[in-house]
């Protein structure tokens, strides 16, 4: 029931706002058409903007992968932390979904396949996949953006809360499944 | 500290290479990691044009205003300092939205526009304001209704029940939202009495 509400919704959202932002606005005497294309203008400079981050991100990123290091990583890593109950299968995911989308997708669909997409893996993975964000390339992207350079305390914040809800998926899931 | 994370992953995997003897690999990596990075950026073009085009229409017709001005009871706790109908409210709000809706093209243009605007409140330009931290919490716990992607991966492999998962992601990241914006708040007050003026 609320999972086709939702569906609604996500089927609706876009379409709508494409539809009643420029007739609102058109309402309200704007010159609709003039005003999206000086808007959409400024979409070439963002895109080029983010490019910096992302060479930054993903050549580090797949460095740290290619070497190698990235699997010694998870191999220290999967003893300790399946004591606690962390299925060792999913500790890769833990570690990649901060630093790069592309990845994590990349990791979670192997595991769905290889493990299958109802199995305690699966939807451990499926879980962690969802409820988090890439906080390395977001906090990066955002700051670099406007020329911040000093981010405070940003990093340890977003990552607390990426690992409270890593905790919480896993639990959950005990908990359901 | 970002800065010590990306120098990790850099130098780690190198030293890690020279054991391995995997220079080769690790090469090929750094050539494709940076054209990887262009194709994305490229691939966000027209997406980002578009919701730049109605941002502004929402914003010279008085709606993403509007906007801030209704929810601000909400969310305005949650960023002193900011005025009501200020454009980076409407910004963070259209963020957050895009973000619960799983409208994923659509979240990065209005966050980077919400930081423009936040940017231009900022007192220190080359320091984050703790407006800008917060809304980067709260960001990047990405509060999540729609685990559009999931579902179609799950899909893909055959699930039985791809959407039982909807339920566990939305506790997940409700406790992850609920536990950077408590963190942001108490770092938020320690950075406070430490830079008396930040």
């Amino acid at each position: 029931m609320t999972s086709t509400v939702i569906d609604t919704i996500s089927v609706w959202a876009i379409p709508f706002l494409i539809g009643f932002i420029p007739l609102f606005g058109w309402l309200r005497g704007v010159k609709v058409y003039e005003t999206f294309v000086e808007g959409a203008d400024e979409g070439f400079k963002m895109a080029i903007r983010m490019i910096p981050f992302l060479v930054g991100i993903l050549v580090a990123l797949n460095i740290f992968q290619a070497s190698g290091a990235f699997d010694a990583v998870i191999h220290f890593l999967s003893r300790p932390l399946g004591h606690i109950g962390v299925p060792s299968e999913v500790v890769p995911l833990i570690l990649v979904r901060p630093l790069s989308g592309g990845a994590a997708l990349g990791v979670t669909t192997g595991l769905l396949q290889h493990y299958g997409p109802d199995s305690f893996v699966g939807r451990v993975a499926s879980t962690l996949q969802g409820s988090t964000d890439t906080t390395f390339y977001v906090i990066t992207l955002y700051f670099g953006s406007i020329a911040v350079r000093r981010t405070r305390y940003a990093l340890p914040v977003a990552l607390i809360g990426d690992l409270a809800g890593f905790i919480a998926a896993i639990l959950v899931c005990h908990y359901l499944f | 500290m970002v800065n010590v994370v990306w120098l990790l992953l850099i130098v780690g995997g190198l030293v890690v290479s020279a054991m391995h003897h995997s220079m080769l690999a690790v090469t090929q990596a750094i050539v494709t990691g940076s054209e990887k990075a262009v194709e994305i950026a490229f691939g966000f073009v027209g997406i980002m044009a578009l919701w730049l085009g109605l941002a502004k229409i929402a914003e010279e017709s008085g709606l993403m205003q509007g906007l801030a001005r209704v929810m601000s009871p909400l969310i305005g706790r949650l960023f002193p300092g900011i005025p009501k109908d200020h454009p980076a409210m409407g910004n963070m709000l259209m963020n957050m939205s895009a973000n619960i809706l799983g409208m994923g093209g659509a979240a990065t243009p209005f966050g980077l526009k919400a930081m423009e605007e936040l940017q231009k409140l900022n007192q220190v330009k080359d320091r984050a304001s703790a407006n800008m931290i917060t809304f980067l919490a709260i960001n990047t716990a990405s509060i999540n209704l729609i685990p559009a992607t999931v579902i179609a991966l799950r899909v893909a492999a055959g699930s039985r029940n791809p959407t039982e998962i909807v339920g566990p992601t939305i506790i997940a990241t409700c406790v992850s939202s609920i536990v950077a914006i408590t963190a942001d708040r108490i770092f938020r007050r320690i950075y406070r009495d430490r830079h008396p003026n930040g």
